[in-house]
């Protein structure tokens, strides 16, 4: 089973009809995904899929005519806090931003209104999330995970991929593995996750991929001291990261002493976590906690 | 992206904060003229994008024309932390009284601006922070609302500024909010805001980041951007939308995506190696920025092997193939190449570099272990089947 996103989660793709969004919703599509509507303004009455998803021009009228209940956004960096904003008012609940390289004044304005309104966003900046064997929402590849009871929460993309593929070769399952993206402003923390993991009754252990950069490991890691009853495996990018220099992500930065890896080791540690030294050998650490 | 003290500080005074009369220098000769049409007494500064200008020596007080030519001279040809001194800028030399700090930057954990004040101002905010964290006054700021005067003027109160300075200072504050939003900026700060002899406030010291994801609206500030600071490998890197960093060790890396970089960077190094360079190619790369990926690694002469690290997902491991033979084509690189594509269309990648004589690799470990074992010259091509 799942967390966020289920089989019958009936998804909508905002920038439908883009490079990347036509791309990744045949992708979300050929794996099962129930995508029920695209928006592209300007676009709206056209088909896409082989006529099968229909594309509107706004977000309201698309969940109005379909009933969407999550969205995904693939729109460009400079349209995509509209994009957000436009779901939200919508009355869409949980939204997924794929998009990477939004300002973060933006985001922060963002994530500020969506407070006041009881939404929830994961990302910017993010992969999205996958429920193996039933519906994913966003870029990460379908075939690399199998259905099963580990719960997968992290900052990063391709690093993902590789820890999911590493439980895939021995065999162990994932309920939901969620990316909640590398920028310095998030929609969804490592905490909301862990406390969803935490209520779900089918995922039996954690993991929790970070890396350097902001206190949202350190944080985390309080939290599952006094929150989390079940087992956690970690791993945290960026030992070997210099101070100062930004890694690729927006988020991935050590300012002054805050947010090397070695911190976020320690605080993890203390809190009962098993950190690997490598992403393969995080399928090692967590098959012990998994019952047969 | 950071701006210099002379560029920050022009912007604060369109944005009404009041600072020193002042110009910029790129001679001797013209520090001189500035020197004399400001009255004679200046400071020389020395515009590098580094910390610790003042105690390098990069900021001088001259007392006549003479002395600001003399002292030009000097602190043009210097070199401070590694980067060369190209301009300075000639400021009005004043009398101080009191020197306050006060600054606005993104708090990550509150998701919002934070206003910074402290009645201790001319040293590094850091150190005050670190020393006496009492001493440092917060106001978290509301991005939907912005900056309210009571916010101001509580800031005022709490570094003990006499009345008479309240409503400058409310402005000054104001003005450096607007500052702040309209450059999409991530830091602006004063440091030291003075109170002059003459009962003047003025920022005597501007500083300015902005948020490299917001240039797009922003064509006046990246003409702005000195490239001094940067490693010609990382400007040549952005062209191509790649990130890249320059680091000390011998294994080049090549990956797709931030985290993955750094854990095949931690990797190498948990396996006695060295990486010379943080290297995402980012997603869905093309053949195009493979091969210039590949032409920015191997132009660090230390790189005695590289690694590629590929995790196909909406990048094509064929893509990324064709991208690495069209750059062994132009650029005969004379050192050996781990490779290790896993993900989507791995199978096609993995057949077009089969006779391209490269190492391969199953698992992120094994690739490490072949990349550090020839960085040490363990492992060579006379290893191959």
């Amino acid at each position: 089973m799942s967390i966020l996103i289920n089989r019958r989660s009936r998804v909508l793709v905002q920038g439908i009809t883009g490079h990347e969004g036509s791309f990744h919703t045949q992708q979300m599509y050929a794996y099962g995904t129930n995508i029920v509507a695209g928006v592209t303004p300007g676009k709206g009455g056209e088909w896409v899929l082989d006529g099968k998803v229909p594309v509107f021009d706004s977000v309201k009228i698309a969940a109005e005519a379909t009933g969407a209940d999550v969205s995904v956004i693939f729109v460009p960096a400079r349209f995509a806090p509209d994009a957000i904003f436009e779901a939200a008012d919508a009355g869409i609940q949980l939204i997924f931003c794929i998009t990477e390289g939004i300002p973060i004044q933006d985001m922060m304005r963002v994530r500020r209104y969506l407070d006041q309104k009881q939404v929830r966003l994961v990302g910017p900046n993010c992969p999205g999330a996958l429920t193996p064997g039933e519906c994913k929402v966003g870029i990460i590849p379908g075939n690399i995970a199998l259905p099963g009871n580990v719960g997968v929460v992290s900052r990063s993309g391709t690093l993902t991929y590789e820890v999911l593929y590493a439980l895939k070769l021995k065999g162990i399952g994932v309920s939901t593995c969620v990316g909640i993206g590398g920028d310095p402003i998030q929609g969804t923390d490592f905490i909301d996750v862990l406390s969803l993991f935490e209520a779900d009754p089918y995922t039996e252990a954690i993991v929790l991929i970070g890396e350097i950069g902001g206190n949202n490991e350190e944080r985390a890691a309080e939290y599952i001291s006094r929150h989390v009853t079940k087992p956690v495996v970690g791993f945290i990018a960026g030992r070997s990261a210099p101070p100062g220099k930004r890694m690729g992500h927006a988020g991935a930065i050590i300012e002054g002493r805050a947010g090397t890896a070695e911190h976020k080791i320690n605080a993890l540690e203390a809190a009962g976590v098993r950190i690997a030294e490598h992403p393969e050998q995080v399928a090692e650490l967590i098959e012990p906690y998994l019952g047969k | 992206m950071n701006l210099h003290e002379y560029q920050s500080k022009q912007i604060f005074a369109r944005f009404g904060i009041p600072i020193p009369r002042g110009k910029v220098a790129l001679n001797s000769t013209e520090a001189k003229h500035i020197a004399e049409e400001l009255g004679g007494k200046v400071v020389i500064k020395a515009q590098v994008l580094v910390g610790g200008r003042g105690k390098a020596g990069g900021i001088r007080l001259a007392r006549s024309p003479e002395e600001a030519e003399e002292l030009a001279t000097f602190i043009l040809g210097m070199d401070i932390k590694g980067l060369p001194v190209r301009k300075i800028l000639v400021d009005e030399a004043v009398n101080i009284e009191r020197e306050l700090y006060v600054g606005i930057t993104n708090d990550r954990n509150a998701r919002c601006p934070v206003m910074m004040a402290s009645a201790e101002g001319g040293v590094d905010i850091e150190e005050i922070a670190r020393r006496s964290p009492e001493k440092i006054v917060k106001v978290y700021i509301d991005p939907l609302i912005g900056l309210r005067d009571y916010q101001s003027r509580d800031i005022a109160v709490a570094i003990d500024l006499p009345r008479e300075y309240w409503k400058t200072f409310m402005s000054i504050a104001e003005g450096l909010w607007r500052v702040y939003t309209t450059h999409d900026a991530t830091l602006v700060e004063i440091n030291p805001l003075v109170i002059t002899a003459d009962k003047r406030m003025l920022a005597l010291d501007g500083k300015m980041s902005v948020d490299d994801n917001a240039l797009f609206r922003h064509p006046d500030l990246v003409e702005m951007r000195d490239l001094d600071v940067e490693a010609p490998a990382e400007v040549e890197a952005r062209k191509y939308g790649l990130s890249y960093i320059k680091l000390d060790g011998e294994i080049g890396c090549m990956v797709n995506g931030a985290g993955l970089a750094m854990a095949t960077m931690d990797i190498i190094k948990l396996h006695g190696g060295e990486p010379a360079n943080f290297l995402d190619i980012g997603g869905g790369a093309g053949a195009d920025k493979v091969a210039a990926a590949l032409r920015i690694i191997l132009s660090d002469s230390r790189v005695k092997v590289v690694l590629i690290n590929i995790f196909g997902g909406i990048t094509r491991c064929d893509e990324v193939a064709r991208g690495i033979l069209g750059a062994l084509s132009e650029v005969r690189p004379q050192v050996p190449m781990v490779v290790r594509l896993v993900g989507t269309n791995a199978e096609e990648g993995r057949k077009m570099l089969a006779d391209a004589h490269m190492i391969t690799a199953e698992t992120l470990v094994e690739a490490a272990r072949k990349a550090v074992a020839v960085s040490k010259g363990e492992l060579g091509y006379e290893h191959l089947d």
